[in-house]
C-alpha cells in the first residue's frame, strides 16, 4: 500500500478554469517545468495569493465543483505535478481536465458537497491539515490537530489501470 | 430500445470496453495545432515511439500565434513543421496556407458525417456540426491518437436542445448558444453530447451550425450535433462527389448517423427561436448570460471579430453590411480575422475588405491569437471588449481585460457606437 499526498492548499470557489490556472501567455513553452513558477499566477480570489509559500510546499489541493473547466491545455495539469502536486480533491472536474491527470498519473477524487464543506471546516482551523490517499484500497485519510479519520472514494478500474501503468501512453502502446 | 447520433458513433468505432461506462474508440481523423502537439511530438520522442497510426488520418495546422512572434513560437512552429515533413504528413497548413483550425478542417473537406474526432483543443466539439462526434482531448490524448489511432470517452449520453420557429430580425446562432449556456450552465453538460436539432437548426447555414456547436464545451460538453442533411451534403459535394453518385444517395446514407425516434435522452430541451432576443455575457463565465438591451450603454474599448466560433464569411457579410458607407466610433479600435485564407480571399472579391477598411477596421491574416490573448489584439488592464469569440474568462484576452461575448452584428453596433448597443437599432 503506497499513500501519496500531505500538506493541503484550499481553493474555495466553483468553476476555475484552465486559463486561471495557467494563462495562455505560458503556452509558448513547450517544457513542462518552465511553467512551474506561475501557478494560477492571475487568479483573482479573495484571500488567494500565488506568491503563497503554501502554495508551493503543498502536495494536495481541495476545491469546489467543475475545476479545470475551459480550455484544453494539459499546462494545467503539468503545473501542478511541476509545483509536486499529487492529488485534488474536488465535487466535480471537467471532463478534459480530469482525464489530462489520470493521463499524467495525477489523482483527482471526487466527494460529494457535505464532505468537502467538512474538510474546508477542518482546514479552516488546522492549516496544517494534511491528506494521504491509497489508490489500491481507495482510501484517504484526514490527518488534523481537530480531527483525524478516513474517508473511501472510488475510481474507474480502467483509470486506475492507466495510472499504475505509467500513463495513457504505455498502457496504449501496450494495449493497442 | 433506439439510439443517439453518438451512440450509433460509439458503436461502429468500438475497441474495447476496458471498464463498464469506458469506451476505446478508433479515430477517424486526429487535428493539431502549435501549441499542444509539439510537447506531444517530444514526448513520444523522449519515449522512443515517434510514429504515427496513418499520416493521412493526421492534419496540422499553425494557428494560434501566426506568423511567429518570438523565438519560442517559432521552436512551436519548426517541431510541427519538422515532425510533419518526417511522417510524411502531407496535410500541415503552414504560415500563408493556414487558418483557424476549426474553421479551416471543414473547409478542406477532412469532416464527415459519422466520423470520431479529436484534436488537442476544446473547441474541437465544433465539428459535429456534420454529424460527427469531435472532442477537444489534452496533450496526452492527442499523443495516443497520433500514435495508436484511438481514444477513450465515458459513454456519451446526450442532452437534445430542440430549436423551432424563425429566428427574429437580428438574432443570430450565437444569439441561440449564448441562451443555451445560460439555461444549461457551465457544467450542465460536463460528460455529455449536445445534440442540436429542429426546423431553426435545419434553416441554418454550415457556418451558422458551427457557431452552436463550436460552443457545446463551454457548457462542458463533450461534442456538439447536428444531423447531417441537404446542407451538410451541398457543403460537402465537392470532396464527397467520387464516393456517391447523386446528393440524394450521400443524403441517404447519411440519415443513418441520425438518432432513432425513441432514442434516450438524458435531458431535453426546448426552445422557441421566436422569444429569442440579441444576447451578451456580462461576468467571467459564458453562462452569465443577459439580453444585448440590458446592458446598453456600457462603454468598451475594443471589438474583436473572429474565432473558430464567428470568424467566417456569413459574419463578415453581416458586419460589413452593418458598417457601409460608415466609420466606426472614435473611442473603439475594431480588430477583425477572417478565420481563413479562402474566407479572406472571398471578402476580397465580394468587396467587404473594402467596406471595412473604409470604415476603418483593422483586418488582420487568420489566427486565434487575440480570442486567447496571445497576439495581435491584447487588452491593458481596465480595458472592455466585445468580441465574437466564445470565452470570457476573467484575463483571457489580457490581463484585468474585460469580454462580452456576442454575436457579428452586436459586435458591429458596438463599432458604430463606442457602448454596447443593440444591433437592431441598425437592421
Amino acid at each position: 500500500m503506497s499513500q501519496i499526498g500531505g500538506k493541503v492548499f484550499f481553493l474555495d470557489r466553483n468553476d476555475i478554469n484552465t486559463d486561471e490556472i495557467i494563462p495562455a501567455k505560458y503556452l509558448t513553452e513547450v517544457e513542462k517545468k518552465v511553467m512551474a513558477p506561475f501557478l494560477m499566477e492571475d487568479l483573482k480570489m479573495e484571500g488567494f495569493d500565488p506568491k503563497s509559500p503554501q502554495l508551493k510546499t503543498s502536495k494536495v489541493l481541495i476545491t469546489r465543483s467543475n475545476f479545470g473547466c475551459g480550455s484544453s491545455r494539459e499546462h494545467a495539469v503539468w503545473v501542478f505535478t511541476e509545483n509536486g502536486y499529487q492529488v485534488i480533491i474536488a465535487e466535480s472536474y471537467a471532463r478534459i481536465f480530469k482525464q489530462n491527470s489520470y493521463n499524467n498519473g495525477l489523482l483527482v477524487i471526487e466527494l460529494d458537497k457535505k464532505t468537502i464543506d467538512r474538510l474546508f471546516e477542518i482546514g479552516k482551523k488546522d492549516e496544517n491539515m494534511e491528506v494521504f490517499a491509497d489508490i489500491d484500497s481507495e482510501k484517504m485519510e484526514v490527518k488534523s490537530k481537530i480531527d483525524s479519520f478516513s474517508l473511501n472514494f472510488t475510481i474507474s478500474p480502467f483509470y486506475k489501470s492507466v495510472v499504475k501503468e505509467g500513463g495513457w501512453i504505455s498502457y496504449a502502446d501496450k494495449t493497442y | 430500445m433506439g439510439k443517439t447520433t453518438a451512440e450509433k458513433i460509439f458503436e461502429t468505432h468500438m475497441v474495447e470496453k476496458p471498464a463498464e461506462d469506458i469506451n476505446v474508440i478508433s479515430l477517424d481523423m486526429v487535428f493539431g495545432h502549435e501549441v499542444t502537439t509539439p510537447p506531444a511530438i517530444l514526448d513520444l520522442q523522449e519515449k522512443g515511439l515517434d510514429k504515427v497510426f496513418d499520416p493521412n488520418k493526421i492534419k496540422l495546422v499553425i494557428d494560434h500565434v501566426t506568423p511567429a512572434k518570438d523565438t519560442q513560437t517559432a521552436i512551436q512552429h519548426k517541431i510541427l513543421r519538422d515532425w510533419a515533413k518526417k511522417h510524411g504528413i502531407k496535410d500541415f497548413f503552414d504560415v500563408g496556407r493556414n487558418g483557424v483550425c476549426h474553421a479551416i478542417f471543414p473547409e478542406k473537406g477532412f469532416v464527415r458525417p459519422g466520423y470520431t474526432i479529436i484534436m488537442g483543443d476544446s473547441h474541437t466539439c465544433t465539428h459535429g456540426a456534420f454529424g460527427a462526434f469531435a472532442a477537444g482531448v489534452g496533450t496526452t490524448d492527442l499523443e495516443g491518437g497520433m500514435l495508436k489511432g484511438v481514444c477513450a470517452f465515458k459513454d456519451p449520453k446526450t442532452i437534445k436542445i430542440e430549436v423551432n420557429g424563425k429566428l427574429p430580425k437580428g438574432v443570430y446562432s450565437k444569439d441561440v448558444i449564448l441562451a443555451v449556456i445560460k439555461e444549461l450552465g457551465v457544467n450542465g453538460a460536463t460528460d455529455k453530447v449536445i445534440e442540436f436539432t429542429g426546423d431553426t437548426i435545419r434553416a441554418m447555414s454550415m457556418e451558422a451550425r458551427m457557431t452552436l456547436t463550436n460552443m457545446a464545451i463551454e457548457a462542458g460538453g463533450t461534442s456538439g450535433i447536428i444531423y447531417p442533411d441537404e446542407i451538410t451534403v451541398d457543403y460537402l459535394w465537392d470532396f464527397i462527389k467520387d464516393e456517391y453518385k447523386t446528393k440524394e444517395a450521400a443524403l441517404n446514407d447519411f440519415k443513418k448517423w441520425w438518432s432513432d425516434p425513441d432514442a434516450v435522452y438524458d435531458k431535453v430541451i426546448k426552445i422557441d427561436a421566436a422569444t429569442l432576443e440579441p444576447m451578451i455575457t456580462f461576468g467571467y463565465k459564458p453562462d452569465q448570460v443577459k439580453k444585448v438591451k440590458e446592458l446598453e450603454g456600457s462603454p468598451v474599448n475594443q471589438v474583436y471579430i473572429g474565432s473558430c466560433t464567428n470568424g467566417r464569411i456569413e459574419d463578415l457579410r453581416i458586419v460589413a453590411e452593418m458598417v457601409k458607407g460608415k466609420k466606426i466610433h472614435p473611442d473603439v479600435r475594431v480588430i477583425l480575422s477572417p478565420a481563413t485564407p479562402k474566407i479572406f480571399q472571398q471578402a476580397l472579391k465580394e468587396g467587404i475588405i473594402d467596406i471595412l477598411m473604409d470604415a476603418e477596421i483593422t483586418v488582420t491574416n487568420p489566427t486565434c491569437g487575440a480570442c486567447l490573448g496571445m497576439s495581435n489584439g491584447i487588452l491593458a488592464p481596465g480595458e472592455v471588449a466585445v468580441t465574437t469569440t466564445n470565452r470570457n474568462f476573467n484575463g483571457r484576452m489580457g490581463k484585468g481585460g474585460m469580454v462580452h461575448l456576442a454575436s457579428p452584428a452586436t459586435a458591429a453596433a458596438v463599432a458604430l457606437t463606442g457602448k454596447i448597443t443593440d444591433p437592431r437599432a441598425f437592421l
